[in-house]
């Protein structure tokens, strides 16, 4: 996705938004395969550094990092 | 011969011979009459017959009957000049073959002629002309055939059997037979082998060609041929206006509003709970914990000994090189009591005193020795600067070492020993002796201490910080690095020159009271410390109004930079601010003028062990009472008598600050600072006495102690404070002295020495490395509970 806003810097604010588009497309379509009435609301991804939160929406991401 | 031709299937021609008397007579002379080509003769028959009936012997008598059957008139005679009948002559028998002869040859002639003259006209267009059916000619195949064929030659015999007639029509009585019964109703045939096959057949020629088998094939493939592609890509941005466009518009504000509150409940959640905490590895700790016995064990890695310079010595103190794994530095001293040191009127028979440096390369031969003056009593190493070297000797003074020349040998001696084969060259460099060190700097006997220097501490540095502090007038900083303790009742701080030794110190300037230590940047030309280094404060222990000395053995001091904040403009901590003037306590060297200033945030408490078994818990920091324009100390010094022997071990907990171990005599205790009523743990007294003690470096509630009878009691407070968790034997002899230390994430060892000279290196067993879970806040709460008791 192309980045609109962000706080962090340019170029690691494009490679979230490209590795994370894709990961909650794969995200919804699981979710919509199993149930097709189904559909992704909420996304995070713990990790050992970081936590990640991405709220998916029809047009938009919103991608949160958060750290311990 | 005619009967011969008549075989040869030429059954009218009659070969004859034809003398010249002949040939005169019927003009068919040779060459004359008759040629080649003209070989055709007619003679007449009544002619031929009258020649058989005048001469005696004809020509023609042999064909005379021939002659005389002859239908004809005239005779063909040819002349064969070929031989072909065998006879130059023959006689033609028959009229037919008699104008076959004179006539095919011209119709053969002839057709010849008409062939060509066809073939001219025209070449292509031959009329097919079916085959004209001819009568048979006999040519004698027909006997041949007769005489090959099969004929039967006898007559065949007929017989006719019959049955006699009356046995016709009977009737008939049938029955049955086995046919195996009766051994001859039916013949058979065996199979036998037959004795002609028999014979195997054991070599036989064969003959065999081998021909290659040939195939052609061909394919046609496309060829595809790599070409180098690259792309250069970089990622999709909005300009600034589509940025601005998009982030104003309406579906945005949506979007935000819908999400933000899913967003909001997540990071709540977040704060609630911990999301990393990991509750596998919480798991695991709280299992092990609660099992029955883990194995506590201390694991023989290595001892070190040296016979030529450790005999007969024991081990006073033992230090870990700071930052080069595996060197462990080892200081030795006579075993004499004090009554034989001082009798002891020739020095030279003592083995010069050294301090080893052993490597877990090299477990024989010492890396590196350092030479010292006196027996050493206790050394550090120091912690800035792996290679300043300071120790105290046996007759009160202080020397320093500097071994920056061999770090890098010491360095290599732990990458000889990664490797797994010692090479030629380390036994060489083995075999040699290890290099002596001389000490670099040594201090005055005047003003070091009057008796062996038992505990020696290094301060962490100050910071050289220039710039802050404008308004001294001395630039270099003062900072006293070096403290030193000894029974003869005194404290001794030491500075160190900022630059590497040996350093030039100046001829006296200013004195006050006693002799100077000079600042450093000024010049001498005096070129070693030797003997002239003296400390730069001198505390006496000793009560004003009671009177009475004490003689430390152990000091404990807290760091004396703990509180230091770089963002607020505070000039650098300069001990020598805190100190008044001419308090009988304190004795102080100043260089100069100074602003003196009172920084009341420094905590100038500390502990210490005497001989005597006290521990006296005082302060060296004085103010001026208004009043009497006395110094007068704030505090009192807190003394308690608890232990039975020297104390041979204080020690803060590397884990709290104001926790302190003492090991003394036939027990210990543990104290807090704050606490003035007693130690917030005490042990009952044991049979053997404690000669040495070291908290653990990872886990807080677990601490080491020696024994007189070479054991190592593992203390974990949190399984029994009444008794240790462990005994190990380590050697024969008392324990002189332990300490622990990191090798690495997993590997953590104890050095432990002994009177008889030799230090062994221990490994520490898992259970023994890593704490607990929440080991540090049950050993405060266990630490805060004792305190609440005395209370």
């Amino acid at each position: 996705g192309i980045p609109v806003r962000t706080t962090l810097d340019n170029s690691t604010t494009v490679q979230y938004a490209g590795l994370l588009r894709e990961l909650t497309r794969k995200a919804r379509s699981a979710v919509r395969d199993i149930d097709p009435q189904n559909d992704l609301t909420f996304l995070r991804i713990r990790s050992k550094k970081h936590e990640i939160l991405v709220a998916p929406d029809k047009d938009y991401l919103l991608i949160v990092i958060q750290n311990p | 011969h005619a009967i011969l031709l008549s075989f040869t299937g030429h059954p009218e021609i009659f070969p004859l011979i034809f003398t010249t008397k002949t040939q005169e007579i019927f003009n068919c002379r040779i060459g004359e009459d008759v040629t080649e080509k003209n070989c055709f003769k007619l003679i007449k028959k009544e002619d031929i017959i009258q020649d058989l009936k005048t001469a005696a012997i004809s020509d023609f008598h042999p064909v005379k009957k021939v002659v005389l059957e002859y239908p004809g008139e005239e005779l063909l005679v040819v002349f064969d000049a070929k031989f072909q009948y065998g006879q130059n002559f023959y006689l033609v028998a028959s009229e037919e073959a008699k104008e076959n002869i004179l006539k095919p040859p011209e119709t053969a002639e002839e057709k010849e002629e008409e062939k060509e003259e066809n073939r001219e006209e025209a070449l292509e267009v031959q009329p097919y002309k079916p085959p004209v059916q001819k009568p048979w000619v006999s040519l004698g195949s027909e006997r041949e055939v007769e005489e090959e064929s099969v004929k039967e030659t006898a007559p065949k015999i007929k017989y006719m059997v019959s049955r006699v007639q009356r046995r016709f029509g009977a009737p008939l009585t049938l029955t049955d037979r086995n046919a195996s019964h009766v051994g001859d109703s039916y013949v058979e045939c065996t199979p036998y082998q037959d004795k002609t096959f028999i014979i195997k057949v054991l070599e036989n020629d064969v003959g065999v060609q081998i021909v290659p088998k040939v195939r052609e094939a061909s394919t046609q493939t496309k060829w595809t041929y790599p070409k180098n592609a690259a792309t250069q890509y970089f990622p999709r941005q909005l300009s600034s206006e589509e940025k601005e466009e998009s982030l104003s518009s309406k579906k945005l504000k949506d979007f935000l509003t819908s999400v933000h509150l899913r967003m909001e409940i997540a990071l709540q959640q977040n704060e609630i709970m911990n999301p990393f905490f990991d509750d596998w590895k919480a798991l695991a700790e709280d299992e092990s914990s609660s099992d029955g016995k883990p194995d506590v064990y201390l694991k023989a890695y290595q001892s070190f000994t040296d016979l030529h310079y450790l005999k007969n010595k024991t081990i006073s103190c033992v230090c870990w090189h700071p930052t080069i794994h595996g060197i462990i530095a080892v200081s030795a001293r006579e075993q004499l009591s004090y009554e034989e040191q001082v009798n002891l009127s020739d020095k030279s028979l003592l083995q010069q005193p050294v301090i080893v440096f052993w490597s877990f390369s090299d477990p024989v031969h010492p890396q590196l020795m350092l030479e010292c003056p006196q027996d050493i009593y206790c050394f550090q190493f120091r912690p800035s600067d792996p290679n300043i070297i300071a120790g105290g000797c046996v007759n009160g003074q202080v020397v320093l070492w500097d071994i920056s020349e061999h770090e890098e040998m010491l360095q290599n001696a732990k990458t000889v020993a990664d490797g797994i084969q010692p090479s030629l060259m380390q036994v060489q460099q083995s075999s040699r002796e290890p290099p002596l060190v001389r000490h670099c700097a040594i201090s005055s006997i005047q003003y070091s201490h009057k008796k062996p220097v038992t505990d020696i501490h290094w301060q962490p540095d100050c910071s050289e910080d220039h710039q802050m502090d404008a308004t001294l007038e001395n630039k270099a900083e003062i900072c006293m690095q070096l403290v030193t303790c000894s029974p003869d009742g005194s404290i001794l701080f030491w500075d160190i020159p900022a630059t590497k030794l040996p350093q030039p110190p100046s001829s006296g300037k200013t004195k006050v009271k006693e002799s100077l230590y000079m600042p450093p940047d000024v010049p001498d030309t005096s070129k070693h410390l030797d003997f002239c280094w003296k400390p730069l404060i001198k505390i006496n222990l000793c009560e004003s109004d009671i009177n009475r000395e004490y003689s430390p053995t152990r000091i404990s001091l807290r760091e004396l930079h703990y509180r230091y904040k770089t963002s607020e403009k505070m000039q650098p901590l300069n001990i020598l601010q805190l100190l008044a003037k001419g308090s009988p306590y304190t004795e102080m060297n100043i260089s100069s003028s100074k602003n003196l200033k009172v920084l009341e945030s420094i905590s100038t408490d500390f502990f210490i062990g005497t001989e005597d078994g006290e521990i006296v818990y005082s302060d060296w920091k004085v103010e001026m009472d208004s009043d009497s324009a006395k110094p007068v100390s704030q505090k009192h010094t807190q003394e308690y008598i608890i232990h039975t022997g020297t104390i041979n071990t204080l020690q803060r907990s590397p884990f709290f600050k104001d926790t302190i171990l003492s090991i003394g005599g036939r027990n210990f205790a543990i104290w807090k600072e704050g606490i003035m009523n007693g130690p917030i743990l005490q042990s009952s007294c044991s049979t053997g006495r404690n000669t040495a003690g070291h908290w653990s470096l990872t886990r807080p509630g677990v601490f080491f102690i020696g024994r007189d009878d070479g054991n190592i009691d593992i203390w974990d407070l949190m399984k029994k404070t009444y008794e240790p968790c462990h005994i190990q034997n380590i050697s024969k002899s008392a324990i002189s002295f332990i300490s622990p230390w990191i090798g690495s994430p997993m590997q953590h060892f104890l050095a432990v020495s002994d009177d008889l000279g030799v230090l062994h290196v221990l490994e520490i067993c898992q259970t023994l490395i890593y704490p607990l879970i929440h080991e540090l806040a049950n050993v405060l709460d266990y630490f805060e509970r004792e305190a609440r008791y005395l209370k």
